[in-house]
């Protein structure tokens, strides 16, 4: 991924930064400019909403053909997770085994390594969750 | 004295500490290696040590552990002037860890950050630095860690003790927790121990780690603080010394006149190694956990190279209402721990060479 659209990103990454309609109080994440149940009614009031971190999962997979930046970690478990606002974000879930996760589990963000470029390019850090 | 002058009012206004969760045992080290693992767990005093998973590296367990910083205090970190990061293991060589750490916490842009680097002491020289500020009114709050993913070649005794961890403390003049009456420093060039630019593991000089650099430095700077604050070891509740395995500490702490119930509570590294820049902050942290009002700390970091910074700290009324159970005290997270076999800690620390 190139550096500045990855860096365009990092406060929703960092500080799961995504925004709030101010019109019917969804609260959209990744943050979205319009909000798509109030449409033109929303224009000019979707304002910054920074998320709480802890949520419930929502539903999970086990994945065993990783991505390459996720190779030392195989199985490693992606969740839906429900957050306490209401949306739903997709995470891996860390500091916890497999046969220990179950849906309703209460999970919270942290910040972890999502990948690198290489042994030379840029680290890409970002939100996980882990139980807890 | 050259140093530690004119600091007032100044300490710690909240502080934080973070241990990833695996463990390796000395015995399961030693096994691979052909080595007594009783005898070097003996011979450390080192029972398990701390891993970090594939996904933490310094800027993660510093954000980590400032977060849990920020969650106990009533505290905006867009009042926080100042970053700095302490570490011998930063991910970048250019590039600030501080810069991801700031950014992650919520911190304002209009701060100075910078990376500190002094073997195990690199946290405390932050802290050092941070007082300078917070007292000079340049800034109000200043945000010290120390934190590491340390190395130790394989087979190396060092590779029974290096392990990883951070602590984090915000040093400040409104809110202090704990005030530092005063800090002072001792430093000197010896090679004790060291790593050059671009070498994926340390050196070290054996023995020479001992005598000459461990016990001179920080028997003098912690001597030298207690004499020019007029107090003795009975006046200490708690007293902390840089970790480098449990023997180090303990044997320092005896020969300064320190009893055990002295230093037990803030030694921390027989259970999860030493975390070198993060070691005597997180053993600090844990003496925060349990102190109260008017007790009184001695805390000695040493960092290889070599130097020792010092503090007498006396916790205040404020700890009364410092919201504590809003993070894990450091018992929690040691005792939060999964252990790993041998395999699993030379792949979490990258230690197989992998296709790219």
């Amino acid at each position: 991924m190139a550096n500045p659209r990855y860096w365009r990103e990092n406060p929703s990454r960092y500080n799961l930064i995504g925004k709030r309609c101010e019109n019917c109080g969804t609260v959209h994440f990744p943050p979205r400019e319009i909000c798509p149940k109030c449409r033109r009614k929303s224009i000019g009031k979707m304002k910054s909403h920074k998320l709480s971190g802890r949520g419930k999962v929502y539903s999970f997979t086990i994945v065993h053909e990783p991505m390459p930046d996720f190779s030392l970690m195989k199985p490693y478990i992606m969740a839906m997770v429900e957050m306490e606002e209401g949306v739903r974000l997709t995470g891996q879930i860390v500091d916890c085994e497999p046969a220990r996760l179950s849906i309703g589990m209460e999970v919270e963000a942290t910040l972890r390594k999502l990948g690198q470029e290489g042994s030379s390019g840029i680290i890409r850090y970002g939100y996980k969750f882990r139980p807890r | 004295m050259m140093f530690g002058h004119g600091e007032k009012d100044v300490g710690i206004v909240t502080y934080g500490a973070y241990i990833p969760r695996f463990r390796i045992l000395p015995e399961e080290i030693a096994r691979v290696w052909g080595e007594n693992g009783e005898a070097m767990k003996n011979g450390l005093m080192i029972f398990s040590k701390s891993v970090p998973y594939p996904d933490e590296d310094v800027i993660t367990i510093s954000v980590e552990a400032a977060r849990n910083a920020l969650a106990r205090a009533d505290l905006d970190p867009e009042e926080i002037g100042a970053v700095y990061v302490g570490s011998e293991s930063h991910p970048y060589a250019v590039k600030p860890s501080g810069t991801i750490v700031a950014e992650a916490i919520g911190a304002s842009h209009f701060i100075t950050v910078a990376d500190y680097e002094f073997a195990c002491k690199a946290g405390t020289a932050a802290m050092q630095t941070s007082m300078g500020l917070v007292s000079s009114g340049m800034a109000k709050y200043s945000l010290a860690i120390g934190a590491d993913t340390s190395q130790g070649a394989p087979g190396d005794a060092l590779e029974y003790s290096a392990s990883a961890g951070g602590a984090a403390f915000i040093i400040g003049k409104e809110g202090v927790i704990a005030r530092i009456n005063r800090t002072l420093s001792f430093t000197s060039d010896t090679p004790d121990f060291w790593r050059r630019e671009g070498q994926p593991y340390p050196s070290h000089g054996g023995r020479f780690t001992g005598e000459p650099a461990y016990f001179r430095h920080v028997a003098t700077c912690a001597g030298e603080l207690m004499k020019v604050q007029g107090t003795q070891p009975s006046d200490y509740d708690f007293a902390v010394f840089h970790q480098p395995n449990g023997k180090f500490p303990t044997r320092v702490a005896q020969q300064l006149g320190f009893e055990k119930k002295q230093y037990e509570t803030g030694l921390t590294t027989p259970y999860i190694g030493n975390t070198y820049s993060a070691s005597m902050m997180i053993g600090l942290s844990a003496i925060l956990d349990v102190a109260k009002p008017g007790q009184k700390v001695l805390g000695v970091a040493f960092g290889s190279g070599a130097g020792s910074d010092a503090f007498d700290i006396t916790i205040t009324d404020e700890m009364e209402n410092y919201n504590k159970a809003a993070a894990p005290t450091v018992k929690s997270l040691v005792e939060r721990s999964e252990l790993l076999d041998y395999g699993r800690y030379a792949k979490f620390k990258g230690k197989i060479v992998m296709k790219e």
